[in-house]
């Protein structure tokens, strides 16, 4: 059982994100060409997190609503966003990340081992909403994050394993 | 070659009231905000760096809005990602003003690479619009009245002295006001 790949983005659409920006990841497979190729989208191919971060926070102050796409290797590049800016002037945005490493060794490749690991842990430690994508129940998932960074008005992440969108 | 604080002065007088202003973390907020506090100003207190980000944003989410990035040559080092970004995006209503005094003033004048590195070529390689090189009050006026009659992105290299402002205050909004009053104003 997968997920979708256009259930998914139409999800996000349905719920008012058009403004994308990020850093691709293989977790998401042909997930993230559909991204790229919707006509409906406004995606920027941001060079580093903390771009795509930023540049996605303009959605917020814009009265828009933005997400980010990137991997977890990436979780780094955007904690100074996240505790100087975002969490600082409670701007709001969805960060969707690809769990590379999921589970620590040996899955996926050595890299990825001690980010796999200690991802949730890393943004829960900024007091950031988490939550992880699983088949059942996605949707509501997702409107379970999107009401805590609403009514937290901070960003918050949803973890996305390899596989879980087709 | 200009003081930072006059060549900050300067461009705030040839903006107009709807345009939004982006400005960096350290002294140059401190001075936009001494100069000329305004509603379109967004003050970056933190996240060196990342100004010039969230204006790219704003300018693609405002397309009718001018757009003006004030940040320094540390911040412009430190993402240059991003000046290759904003190349390939082409905001038409954006300008990126770099207000290079060779130094991270704001931590106590140490030299940058700036000196060695021209920000204006760089900025021509990645494809701005327009480039522009100046050091004085009348380069200033013209090369910003030019940027607001065509589009963009356009860079502004402002090479300008390092002349600390004695006594200069912090932002006195909070961070929640800086945004709400910014959003407010972008509407």
């Amino acid at each position: 059982m997968t997920i979708p790949s256009t259930e998914f983005w139409a999800a996000l659409k349905s719920r008012g994100f058009g403004f994308f920006a990020g850093v691709p990841d293989s977790t998401f497979g042909p997930a993230y060409n559909d991204l790229l190729n919707d006509t409906e989208i406004k995606y920027v191919p941001a060079v580093r997190e903390d771009v795509a971060l930023g540049v996605v926070s303009a959605a917020a102050l814009s009265g828009k609503n933005g997400a980010v796409v990137m991997q977890n290797s990436g979780v780094g590049n955007i904690i100074n966003p996240l505790t100087s800016f975002n969490l600082l002037y409670k701007v709001p945005a969805l960060l969707i990340i690809g769990w590379r490493g999921f589970g620590g060794p040996p899955n996926d490749a050595p890299e990825h081992w001690i980010m796999g690991v200690k991802t949730p842990e890393m943004l829960s430690t900024l007091d950031m909403p988490v939550e992880q994508l699983e088949v059942e129940d996605w949707e509501a998932t997702l409107d379970r994050l999107l009401t805590e960074i609403q009514e937290q008005s901070v960003p918050g992440a949803l973890l996305v394993r390899a596989g879980l969108l087709s | 070659m200009i003081a930072r604080s006059k060549a900050i002065e300067s461009i705030l007088e040839q903006l107009d009231d709807e345009t939004a202003v982006l400005s960096t973390t350290g002294m140059i907020t401190r001075e936009v905000y001494a100069a000329k506090d305004r509603p379109g100003n967004f003050y970056m207190i933190g996240s060196m760096g990342l100004t010039s980000s969230v204006a790219l944003g704003v300018s693609l989410l405002n397309p009718e809005r001018e757009t003006v990035i004030l940040e320094g040559d540390g911040s412009a080092l430190m993402s240059m990602g991003t000046l290759a970004l904003i190349a390939s995006e082409t905001p038409a209503n954006l300008i990126h003003v770099i207000l290079d005094n060779e130094s991270y003033e704001s931590t106590g004048a140490q030299p940058t690479i700036s000196s060695q590195i021209a920000l204006d070529d760089i900025a021509s390689a990645a494809g701005y619009q327009s480039v522009h090189r100046v050091d004085d009050d009348e380069g200033i006026k013209t090369e910003i009245a030019a940027c607001k009659t065509s589009p963009g992105p356009h860079l502004i290299l402002v090479k300008c002295s390092i002349a600390p402002v004695p006594g200069i205050g912090r932002v006195d909004l909070t961070a929640v006001e800086i945004r709400d009053r910014f959003s407010a104003h972008l509407g």
